[in-house]
């Protein structure tokens, strides 16, 4: 039985982001918030990475790198925008060289509101993406055995 | 000398099936050592075969299609060098067959053109010159100490090796933390630090590739560790206790070591590990000539 959600490794790119989604990123990685207790591990390497954290809104210089990571990242894989930014846009949403939220560019699973998102909702939204990453695997499975 | 002979294989093969186990389960107990040192919880301790599990389920990436292969090869001699140590072979073969292994584990890295992994690749090879002299001095302290390059010599000797080899000991805990990849010369891989140089070595490997990479750095452990014990086997039955004993303490402080320390940069790694090596492998070898 393939399952990778005990083992979810993440990866953090951040977008036009104000930086206080990336302080509370880095804060539910410290022994406070303690969240490689779930089998986390912070890869700086989206070819070893099964989750996507993106913070701060898409602009025209960054969304080629956003696409780039994910496209380097192996199935199954899941996408989470973090903080208010990440999901919509934000207060930069009407900014002249702002496309929008992460969704613009790549499809996004799970969506974790809050400006700055706190440590304990990006915890959830990790371990809601731990289900999702589940359910994809199981999908992709299933698909595999309906090809053959 | 059948029986010997039966003996041999038995402990070779018992080697091959449950190092894995064994090692994985180090280096989850590492990670959560690690975690209650830092004042948190932590993963559970099968947390490294839930990893390798995950890793083997994930579609393969790669790059260039002959790091595979070229990894196969790394994995296979790493595997070897501990059969050879455990069916009680000649230590020069098995520290020149891990020394094989390396380079295997340089080419993998070093096949795929990327920046970041070529110079983890670089950094592996400092690190294979800083260990290299002390990992040979260790087989002639063994020869000088016990007459025998033979491990089935060497772990029937009357005395613990360690008795005539304090130095050596020493010496070899010091590079011990290089070869595990630990915090003050973890200068190829840096596992703590991801960000840094992208984790060097392993940066192009995804998937099947890292969990081969990740099951092969656990038959190392045990054969590193089972290098720690025989400095301290002995003819004597009881001498196993102390083998057990000692091999957990150099764990700890391993771990210890990983947690205090902050990451040097590659010269100073080969000037410390170069000085340990001249001081008390070179003058515990001398001294152990001079007073035969």
């Amino acid at each position: 039985m393939k399952d990778v959600s005990k083992s979810p490794w993440i990866i953090h790119y951040d977008g036009s982001s104000c930086n206080g989604c990336d302080m509370e990123v880095l804060a539910s990685l410290t022994p406070v918030y303690d969240i490689e207790r779930f089998g986390v591990i912070n890869t700086g390497d989206p070819m070893q990475a099964d989750i996507f954290l993106v913070t701060g809104g898409i602009n025209t210089l960054n969304q080629m790198v956003v696409k780039q990571i994910y496209d380097q990242m192996p199935s199954p894989k899941v996408v989470v925008a973090i903080g208010t930014c990440a999901c919509t846009g934000g207060i930069f949403k009407e900014c002249y060289n702002i496309i929008g939220g992460t969704d613009t560019t790549i499809p996004v699973d799970i969506y974790v509101p809050g400006c700055a998102a706190r440590p304990q909702s990006i915890i959830d939204g990790i371990v809601q993406a731990k289900e999702c990453l589940k359910q994809k695997c199981i999908a992709e499975q299933k698909a595999a055995k309906e090809g053959k | 000398m059948t029986e010997e002979v039966m003996i041999r294989i038995a402990v070779t093969a018992a080697y091959i099936i449950l190092a894995p186990f064994l090692g994985g389960l180090l280096s989850g107990l590492e990670r959560k050592l690690s975690a209650r040192m830092q004042g948190r919880r932590g993963p559970s301790v099968f947390q490294s075969f839930y990893d390798v599990k995950k890793l083997f389920s994930k579609n393969l990436q790669v790059v260039n299609g002959a790091q595979i292969f070229i990894m196969g090869s790394y994995a296979f001699f790493i595997v070897f060098t501990g059969a050879l140590l455990f069916a009680g072979w000649d230590l020069l073969l098995v520290f020149f067959t891990l020394t094989t292994a390396a380079m295997f584990l340089v080419a993998a890295a070093s096949c795929t053109h990327s920046p970041y992994s070529t110079i983890g690749a670089n950094r592996e090879m400092v690190q294979m010159m800083s260990y290299e002299p002390m990992v040979l001095l260790t087989a002639v302290g063994f020869y000088l100490a016990t007459g025998s390059f033979d491990v089935a010599e060497i772990v029937k000797a009357d005395q613990m090796a360690i008795l005539k080899l304090p130095g050596c000991f020493i010496g070899f805990m010091f590079i011990l933390t290089i070869k595990l990849r630990k915090s003050p010369f973890d200068i190829s891989c840096s596992h703590h630090a991801h960000q840094e140089i992208v984790k060097g070595i392993t940066t192009e490997m995804s998937g099947p590739c890292l969990g081969l990479m990740e099951i092969s750095e656990w038959y190392e452990k045990v054969f590193l560790f089972a290098m720690i014990g025989l400095f301290f086997i002995s003819s004597n039955p009881l001498s196993i206790i102390a083998v057990v004993v000692m091999c957990s303490l150099a764990f700890f402080l391993e771990v210890l070591i990983d947690n205090t320390s902050a990451r040097l940069t590659w010269d100073r790694m080969l000037y410390s590990s170069w000085t340990v090596t001249l001081l008390l492998g070179g003058v515990n070898i001398l001294l152990l000539e001079l007073f035969k």
